[in-house]
C-alpha cells in the first residue's frame, strides 16, 4: 500500500488563512490547497484511530456538537458521532423522525432552536438541496454539510480523496470514472468538484436517464457505455442506485441495470490492472456491484473509505472549531 | 357625475411613439379632449411639470389584489388570475370584481375549469355575466387536449380570450428550474426549456382548429417565441406576454438557492433571455405584465425546491419597462402599448390609451429619477422581488382613476 507524504505545515498559509471558511457547505467553495490541508490534517487522526485501544483526544472537550439529521442515515451519522466523541466533544443526535419537524415546524425555526441551545458545531443532513446553506445563514456556529439533497456531500468527497491519495500515492493526474446514478447523487457532485479541482481526469458513466443536464460544464467527459467509460481508469467509483429508480421511471429493471452497468470482475478488466474500486455505501450487491469485486481486498477500498470517513470528519470538526477554541492564528 | 373636470397641462403626452408636449382634459371621468382650447367652468388644473402623461398601467395576470403595490406602480387596472380566489364560480367572480373599489379596477379572469382541475368546464358564461373579462387555465396548463379544445371553442363563442400557461406537465413534473449548468451544480431537479414550446405547439394547433383567440401569458424561450412568430404570420388570433424577470434575469439568478428567483415558468438560459429581448423589439411579444404574486416568508424562506414560485412585481414593472426604453428595445409609445393598450383590448375595456372617449385612467411618470429596489421596503404585502438591490429609474408620481385623483 502506498501512502502519500503530507506536506509540511510551512507549505500552507499561516493559521486560519489555511482554511478560510466558517462552514463546510460544499467543495464548490474550497481551493485545492484547502482540500489538501484537510487531507493532511486527517492523516494524524488515521494514526490515532489505529493506535490501540485509547482513541481519545481532548481537543474538543467541553464543546457541544449537534448532529441534526432530517434525512435518515446510519453510517454518516455514526461516523460523525464517533468523530466528535474521539475528539472529546459532547455529541447529541437529532433525528427528524423524533423531532418537531414532523409536527410542522419550519426548517428555520428548527435551526433557531438549535442555535439557541448554543451548539458549538452543527452537522446537518437534509433531503433538500440548499437546506444546509439556509441554516448556516441563520446560526452563529460552524455548520458542516452531511449531505443536502442532490447538491453536495463534501466530507464524502474529502474521504474519497484521502482514500485515493493513500492508495495511489497521489490524487492528481489520475483517470477516475464515476459510475451510476449521477443525476440524483450529491456524492457524485462533490467528487466531481474535488477531483477535477485537484487535477484529475474525471469521467461520468451513466445511463442517459441518470446523467444530469449540462454535466460536461463541470469539466467531465460523459459515457453511456460502461466498458468504454472505465477503460484504463485508475479509479472506478461506483454510486449507490436507489431502489425507487429501478421501477421503470428511470431504468427498466435492476437486472437490466446490472447487465449494462453492473461492475463485474470481467468488466473491471477494462480498467487499469491496479485500478481501485470505490463505493460510498450502502451497496446493492448484485445490482451496481458484484460481491466478488466489492470484497476483493486488493481492489476494493470500501471499508477503508469508512475508516477514512471518521478521520476526515475529525479533521473537519477540529479545523472548523479552531476559531471558537481561540487557537493561535485562528482569530 | 360629480367629478370636477380635470385639466393636465405642461405634460409630455404618450399618445404616439415619442412623448410630445401637450395637455389633456377629462370630463365626467372620461378623456374629453387632447390639447383643449376651451375649458369647462370649475375645472381643476394640474401642472405636470414636463413629466410624461400616460395611460394607467393595466396589469394582465396578477395573483393578489395588492392595492398599495399597484398604486405605487402606477397600475390602475389589474386582471386577477383565477388561482388567487379560485374564481370558478359567478359569486366569487362578482366579489373579486368589487375587490378594488373605489380606487382600483379589478378585472377577474375566470377559471376555465371547475376548481382549476383541468377536467370539467366551469360556468364561463355566467362568470362573464358576473364580470369576468377573460378565462385562464391558471398556474398550469390543461393537460387533456380534448378538454382544452372544448374550452377554447366555448370561450370564443362568448367573446372571451383564453389565457394560457404553457408548460408540458410530463417534462416539468417535479422540476423547479430549467435544465442547464446552474441546475446541475445546485443539484436541483430541472426540466428542458422545450417543455414550453411543446405546450405552445399543441395549443396553437387547437387555435388553428377552433379559431379561438388566446393569450400565452408568459412565453420565455426562443423556441416558444419562434412558434408564436410563425402563428402570427399565419394570421392566427394569438397574443403573448412576458414579465420583466425573463427579460432581465437568467437562471444564474438562482445561484445560492435564492428562492425569490424561483418563478413559474422558471428562469431560462442567457440565450433564451436574449431571444425574449429580441421578441420585445420585433413585436412578437404583445404584453408586459408584473405577474404580481406576493409571497411571505412561509412560502419563500425555505429550501429552494420547497419554496413556492412567484415574485412581487407590481412596483418594479414600470421602472423595468423604462429600462427597455433606455436600452433601445422599445419606444415610450410602444412601452405603453405593452403595458396598457393591448391588455385593454384583450380585456375589452375602454382604457389603455390617451384617446377621446376613453376612461380617464391616467398616470404621471417621472421617467428619470433613480431609486433602488429594496425587498425590505416594498409597498406590496411581501417583498419577494428577484430584483432586490437593483438600481432603477422612473416611477409614477400621480394617478387618476376615472378622472379622480388616487395619489
Amino acid at each position: 500500500m502506498t501512502i502519500a507524504k503530507t506536506r509540511p505545515v510551512s507549505d500552507y498559509p499561516p493559521g486560519g488563512d489555511a482554511f478560510r471558511h466558517r462552514h463546510l457547505i460544499g467543495i464548490a467553495q474550497l481551493t485545492p490547497w484547502e482540500i489538501s490541508y484537510v487531507l493532511d490534517a486527517a492523516e494524524q487522526w488515521v494514526d490515532l484511530n489505529r493506535a490501540g485501544a485509547a482513541k481519545h483526544d481532548d481537543a474538543l472537550a467541553g464543546l457541544t456538537i449537534i448532529n441534526a439529521f432530517f434525512e435518515n442515515s446510519t453510517r454518516t451519522l455514526l461516523s460523525f458521532e464517533i468523530a466528535g466523541k474521539r475528539l472529546g466533544a459532547d455529541v447529541v443526535n437529532m433525528h427528524a423522525a423524533q423531532s418537531s419537524v414532523k409536527k410542522g415546524e419550519t426548517l428555520i425555526d428548527t435551526a433557531m432552536t438549535l442555535n439557541a441551545m448554543r451548539a458549538d458545531a452543527l452537522v446537518i443532513r437534509h433531503q433538500s438541496s440548499g437546506a444546509v446553506q439556509l441554516i448556516a445563514d441563520k446560526v452563529d456556529c460552524p455548520v458542516l454539510n452531511a449531505g443536502d439533497g442532490r447538491h453536495e456531500h463534501p466530507t464524502q468527497a474529502l474521504l474519497d480523496a484521502l482514500t485515493i491519495r493513500r492508495r495511489k500515492g497521489k490524487v492528481e493526474g489520475l483517470t477516475i470514472a464515476i459510475c451510476g446514478d449521477v443525476l440524483h447523487s450529491r456524492v457524485a457532485r462533490s467528487n466531481i468538484l474535488a477531483l477535477t479541482l485537484l487535477g484529475n481526469e474525471v469521467r461520468v458513466v451513466a445511463p442517459p436517464t441518470l446523467t444530469p443536464p449540462a454535466i460536461e460544464r463541470m469539466h467531465v467527459t460523459t459515457f453511456t457505455d460502461m466498458n468504454e467509460g472505465i477503460r484504463d481508469a485508475d479509479v472506478v467509483m461506483m454510486l449507490r442506485l436507489q431502489n425507487e429508480r429501478m421501477d421503470g421511471a428511470y431504468l427498466p429493471s435492476a437486472r437490466e441495470y446490472h447487465a449494462l452497468y453492473g461492475l463485474t470482475p470481467k468488466r473491471l478488466e477494462k480498467a487499469k490492472p491496479d485500478a481501485i474500486v470505490m463505493h460510498p455505501g450502502p451497496m446493492n450487491r448484485g445490482v451496481e456491484i458484484d460481491s466478488s469485486v466489492a470484497d476483493d481486498p486488493v481492489r476494493s477500498t470500501i471499508t477503508e473509505q469508512v475508516e477514512m470517513g471518521v478521520a476526515v470528519r475529525m479533521a473537519c470538526l477540529d479545523i472548523l472549531t479552531r476559531r471558537k477554541r481561540k487557537i493561535p492564528g485562528w482569530a | 357625475m360629480g367629478v370636477t373636470p380635470l385639466h393636465i397641462v405642461n405634460a409630455q403626452l404618450i399618445d404616439g411613439d415619442t412623448p410630445r408636449p401637450g395637455s389633456l382634459l377629462a370630463v365626467d371621468g372620461r378623456i374629453a379632449e387632447i390639447d383643449p382650447t376651451e375649458l369647462p367652468e370649475g375645472s381643476e388644473t394640474v401642472d405636470a411639470k414636463g413629466q410624461w402623461l400616460a395611460p394607467g398601467i393595466i396589469d394582465l395576470g396578477v395573483f393578489a389584489t395588492d392595492k398599495p403595490a399597484f398604486h405605487f406602480g402606477g397600475i390602475t387596472r389589474a386582471a386577477l388570475m383565477p388561482d388567487a380566489g379560485r374564481l370558478d364560480d359567478p359569486g366569487l367572480v362578482e366579489r373579486a370584481a368589487k375587490g378594488g373599489k373605489p380606487d382600483l379596477w379589478v378585472h377577474p379572469v375566470a377559471a376555465a375549469t371547475k376548481g382549476l382541475a383541468g377536467k370539467e368546464l366551469a360556468e364561463i358564461g355566467m362568470m362573464k355575466g358576473a364580470g369576468a373579462r377573460a378565462i385562464a387555465t391558471g398556474r398550469a396548463r390543461i393537460a387533456d387536449s380534448g378538454v382544452m379544445r372544448r374550452i377554447l371553442s366555448y370561450a370564443a363563442s362568448l367573446g372571451l380570450v383564453t389565457i394560457i400557461h404553457a408548460e408540458d406537465e410530463g417534462l416539468t413534473a417535479g422540476a423547479v428550474t430549467t435544465d442547464g449548468e446552474m441546475a446541475t451544480r445546485l443539484g436541483l431537479a430541472s426540466a428542458p426549456a422545450i417543455a414550453e414550446a411543446i405546450a405552445i405547439a399543441r395549443d396553437l394547433m387547437l387555435v388553428e382548429e377552433t379559431g379561438a383567440p388566446v393569450h400565452f401569458r408568459q412565453v420565455t424561450t426562443a423556441r416558444g417565441l419562434d412558434l408564436i412568430r410563425t402563428a402570427k404570420a399565419k394570421g392566427l388570433p394569438v397574443l403573448c406576454g412576458i414579465t420583466p424577470a425573463h427579460l432581465f434575469l437568467s437562471d444564474t439568478a438562482i445561484g445560492d438557492f435564492r428562492t425569490f428567483a424561483r418563478l413559474s415558468p422558471p428562469l431560462r438560459s442567457e440565450d433564451d433571455r436574449h431571444a425574449c429581448l429580441a421578441a420585445i423589439k420585433d413585436g412578437t411579444i404583445d404584453i408586459l405584465s408584473s405577474g404580481h404574486d406576493p409571497r411571505g416568508p412561509e412560502d419563500k424562506r425555505l429550501p429552494f425546491a420547497e419554496a413556492q414560485p412567484g415574485m412581487a412585481g407590481a412596483e418594479t414593472l414600470l421602472a423595468l419597462g423604462l429600462n427597455l426604453v433606455r436600452d433601445g428595445h422599445v419606444s415610450p409609445g410602444r412601452l405603453f402599448e405593452l403595458l396598457a393598450r393591448t391588455p385593454a383590448c384583450l380585456l375589452g375595456v375602454d382604457a389603455g390609451r390617451l384617446t377621446v372617449g376613453m376612461e380617464a385612467d391616467l398616470i404621471l411618470v417621472d421617467a428619470d429619477t433613480p431609486w433602488q429596489v429594496d425587498a425590505k421596503k416594498m409597498a406590496a404585502w411581501a417583498g419577494n422581488t428577484p430584483f432586490d438591490g437593483m438600481p432603477v429609474q422612473g416611477r409614477a408620481t400621480a394617478m387618476w382613476k376615472g378622472g379622480q385623483r388616487i395619489r
